[in-house]
């Protein structure tokens, strides 16, 4: 391990440089890296095998009961036992979004499998098998749309063979329904039947295989329960946090409070000596807030003894390079420079100081401003962060709730001076991702503690670990302006967007706003700049990044013009649509107006956005495009005189293409909508000399069940391939809230947290 | 050494410090892992369970206050033959869960809930739930499921 003796701003920025290449990774995953996969291991055997190694002890044994069993592998997605077991291997991982279901339905849609009947595993972490393996961006539905389809096709193509080749008949004379292959003359066999036959034949290329047509689909689209909620509902070991492994040992690891302190003195003598402590020790690190940080690594005999152990921990910190990062600052810089103008230039059409500033046009153009702000926030998984890792026989094995492993055995790897092939990683259940968990920072110091001691190692964060040590949102600040002509049109838009920097450079992770950023390709002006504040918090991807904070802005502002123009804000923003089109043909994550202008039309309609209500109640609606998802909200909600709010129901109206699986589509949904509310009501992050000063969930407060409204989702199920949805519903939540507490009262959110504002639930 | 009945067994204790919370007894010396710990300061309720048929937040919950009680589990709730509580059933046939991180604690209060008042309201729920924080906003389906398990229990559509 290298010290890194740079300073602050040089490790930050090494840092954000690592996130904002990963997200590139995430978002750039193409379909031809799984399909390069694919082929690949088209005809590979021995999967049973090769899984045994990796797969849980458990699920190994069952699938590989009889090793004498020759398993029909014709890839890396599933295989047929002989006695008609289909074991279906779900390459990402389960983070809350239902992958492993949608997955598994994709290729039992195209094998005809029997769905109950299917064993639905989590495959082993093997790039050269899968490509990237993790979940980021609601890239993993259209990533492997093709490549899952192609892998059910082919498989029950060479099974069809096999049974006609059996029966001696043509191949167009047999079908498949629920793992059975049927002659037109009333011969049947099995799927199992037909493993051995099968296995001897050469894998077709998959792009000679016929694909199911949509309207032959008999499972997708239709609303399934997540393959793993018996488990769930019985308290089974799933997640990272319940791994157990015999002689196993418990950590923790205490790092600096103000980001990118280095321990200088402790008292591990005195921590040594306490009840139940193994051992304690200091890690240097390699600087790097995404790997591994300085700190104190306590090894106990419980997580408990390691928690209270950790209470008595005393650290000198050197500080001297540690971040100083203070909100109150931020916010007064943030607003000096909103008087100036952008620093940067991102984008300029047509001539928006003509339209918003020249005098001479005050009879046919009215302009306004605004300055909108949103804070830090945190992901707060509900699972801590945490990680098992054991160093055995020259192998780092490690069971994982992360949302990127691949990139884990990389890290990993460098970091410990390990060939990536003797890292081992177990992909876990994991309890809630929204991003946190691209990052493998927790992995990586349980490769690190573990690397020093001889048996197993649980590391595991306490919340307050986690609160203080997350890659949060990022804060922005945007000083707008727009401008209308005299038919109450919007004509020209500015946007001077204050985001944070690490490297002085660029925008820090989730601070990147682009020249295609909405409204900027749909009007004839705009204008988009951008400052930079020096910061030394680390800064990440959350659900929906840039999105999740943007569309509140822009969204909002949009409204408050509608409102100015003296125009319904629905046909405001049909207007603003114009005629139906894709600004990118073929690009599936460039909007496509047409596509906006029919979910908007639907939140209004089933939103009942025309019918009156009484005073103090009233809707809001908002539109935004994320992630390839058009998605428009209407919020309905009450205000009292004191404040005092009731968020009654929620219509949320998205076009994704095709469903996958209602049941899981709607669930996302609904929870980015629960997420949306948890986020404006009362979230913030603050920061004074470099230290977050939330610590729990007391001070930092997600929303609770009396608080959710009633949310109810549809869908426009257009002709176009699925994309991801767990990230398109959330932006859009936030401004149609805030849009309909102005319908309600008058009263303009103009920053974030609604609770800062004076804002209760009722 | 203590020793307190878990999910209808007389389980034995020993060598653990009498101020560990009953959290940890369950999941690292009992190896119950479906309890889960996700603030340890009664705010967030993953890690409920039932003391004598009452709701409790094991993370602040003595082992020394649960000896010699009767603790009931996540890995309790189904029946002796594996049949599971219809909360359980209800949790899968609306398909609640998503990360699933949250639903041990959610069944435990909602167990708890239906026991005291085995038809409920939306209100009834709300005030039962509300120490149960879920991350992924699973709260509607939750509700959904508890009316079903209810409905269910009472032998009524
Ligand atoms: S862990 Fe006990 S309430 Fe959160
Ligand atoms: S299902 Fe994830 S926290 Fe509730």
């Amino acid at each position: 391990m290298n010290m890194q003796h740079s300073n602050l701003s040089t490790v930050r920025a090494n840092d954000d440089a690592q996130i904002h290449a990963l997200m590139n990774q995430v978002l750039g995953e193409t379909v031809t890296i799984s399909r390069r996969a694919f082929f690949k291991h088209a005809g590979w055997a021995g999967a049973g095998l090769v899984l045994a190694f990796y797969v849980d002890e458990a699920s190994a044994k069952t699938s590989n009961r009889d090793s004498n069993e020759q398993l029909f592998s014709p890839n890396a997605y599933l295989n047929i036992a002989p006695n008609g077991t289909i074991t279906v291997y779900s390459k990402g991982p389960e983070i809350g979004q239902g992958i492993k279901t949608a997955f598994a339905l994709i290729i039992a849609e195209e094998l005809d499998a029997d769905w109950q009947a299917l064993r639905i595993e989590q495959a082993p972490i093997d790039q050269s098998l899968y490509g990237w393996q993790g979940a980021g961006g609601s890239t993993s539905i259209p990533n492997n749309w093709d490549v899952l389809r192609q892998a059910g096709a082919v498989t029950r193509f060479m099974l069809i063979t096999a049974a006609a080749n059996k029966w001696k008949v043509r191949v167009d004379e047999c079908h498949t329904k629920n793992a059975v292959v049927y002659c037109s003359d009333g011969r049947s066999l099995s799927y199992g039947a037909l493993a051995n036959d099968a296995a001897k034949l050469a894998v077709p290329d998959a792009k000679t295989v016929k694909l199911k047509d949509r309207k032959e689909y008999a499972l997708l689209g239709k609303r399934h329960s997540g393959v793993d909620n018996n488990k769930v509902v019985t308290g089974q070991s799933l997640f990272g946090i319940d791994t157990v492994l015999p002689n196993m040992q418990y950590a923790i690891y205490q790092k600096c409070p103000a980001f990118g302190g280095v321990v200088k003195a402790a008292n591990l003598d005195e921590i040594r000596a306490l009840a139940g402590v193994k051992d304690v020790f200091v890690l240097e690190g390699n600087g790097q807030a995404t790997e591994l940080l300085s700190g104190v690594a306590i090894i106990a005999t419980s997580t408990w003894a390691a928690f209270k152990a950790k209470q008595q921990l005393q650290i000198e910190w050197d500080e001297s390079r540690a971040s100083k990062d203070n909100w109150q600052t931020f916010i007064q810089q943030a607003s000096e420079l909103a008087k100036q103008p952008g620093k940067e230039n991102i984008a300029d059409v047509g001539n928006v100081d003509d339209k918003i500033f020249d005098n001479a046009k005050k009879t046919t153009t009215s302009s306004f401003a605004a300055y909108y702000s949103y804070p830090f926030i945190s992901h707060a998984t509900l699972e801590p962060q945490n990680c098992t890792a054991w160093y055995h026989d020259g192998v780092m094995e490690i069971w994982a709730p992360t949302q990127n492993a691949t990139q884990a055995i990389q890290q990993v790897a460098k970091l410990l001076d390990l060939a990536p092939e003797k890292i081992h990683i177990h992909q876990t259940r994991v309890g809630g991702g929204f991003g946190r968990r691209l990052m493998n920072d927790y992995v990586c110091e349980a490769a690190a503690i573990a690397k020093r001691v001889s048996v197993p190692v649980k590391l595991t964060w306490t919340r307050e670990d986690d609160m203080a040590h997350d890659f949060y949102r990022v804060a922005g600040f945007h000083a707008l302006r727009g401008a209308l002509d005299d038919q109450g049109k919007l004509i020209a838009w500015d946007d001077h967007f204050i985001t944070f920097t690490a490297d002085g450079k660029k925008p820090i992770s989730g601070g990147e706003m682009s020249a295609d950023e909405f409204p900027g390709q749909l009007l004839p002006n705009f204008r988009l700049t951008q400052s930079l504040i020096q910061s030394g918090t680390p800064c990440g991807p959350l659900r929906a990044p840039r999105s999740n904070a943007v569309a509140f802005v822009v969204q909002s502002f949009i409204h408050e013009l509608a409102v100015a123009a003296k125009r319904d804000h629905v046909e405001f923003l049909l207007d603003i649509m114009g005629q139906p089109r894709w600004l990118k043909p073929g690009n599936i994550r460039a909007l496509n107006t047409g596509r906006a202008a029919d979910v908007i039309r639907l939140a209004a309609d089933k939103g009942e956005w025309n019918r009156s209500l009484p005073k103090g109640r009233a809707r809001g609606i908002a539109f935004h495009f994320s992630h390839a998802g058009h998605v428009a909200i209407v919020v309905e909600l009450s205000v009292s005189a004191n404040k005092q709010l009731t968020v009654h129901h929620v219509t949320v109206a998205a076009d994704v293409g095709l469903i996958i699986n209602m049941s899981g589509a709607e669930a996302q949904a609904q929870g980015a909508v629960i997420d949306g509310l948890s986020n404006m009501f009362a979230q913030q992050i603050t920061l004074q000399n470099g230290r977050v000063q939330q610590s729990n969930f007391d001070q930092y407060e997600l929303l609770r069940m009396p608080h959710a409204p009633q949310v109810d989702v549809h869908f426009i199920q257009t002709e176009y391939n699925p994309t991801g949805l767990g990230e398109p519903a959330l932006p859009p939540l936030i401004p149609a809230v805030c849009n309909a507490i102005f319908n309600a009262t008058g009263e303009r959110v103009r920053t974030l947290p609604l609770s800062k504002l004076g804002y209760t639930w009722t | 050494m203590t020793s307190l009945t878990i999910n209808g067994k007389l389980i034995t204790v020993n060598d653990v410090d009498m101020s560990t919370p009953l959290l940890w007894v369950l999941r690292d010396h009992l190896g119950l892992v479906g309890t889960k710990y996700g603030c340890g300061i009664a705010q967030c309720g993953a890690c409920t369970v039932q003391l004598n048929g009452t709701p409790i937040r094991s993370c602040s919950v003595p082992l020394a206050t649960a000896s010699g009680q009767s603790v009931t589990t996540i890995e309790g709730l189904a029946d002796e033959t594996g049949k599971l509580h219809p909360l359980q059933q209800a949790w899968i046939d609306h398909d609640v869960p998503q990360c699933g991180y949250c639903q041990a604690g959610q069944i435990m209060s909602a167990a708890a809930l239906l026991k005291k008042k085995p038809r409920p309201t939306d209100e009834d729920i709300d005030n039962a739930m509300s120490g149960n924080i879920c991350r992924c906003g699973t709260y509607q389906r939750i509700r959904a499921a508890i009316h079903t398990a209810a409905s269910k229990m009472e032998g009524t559509p």
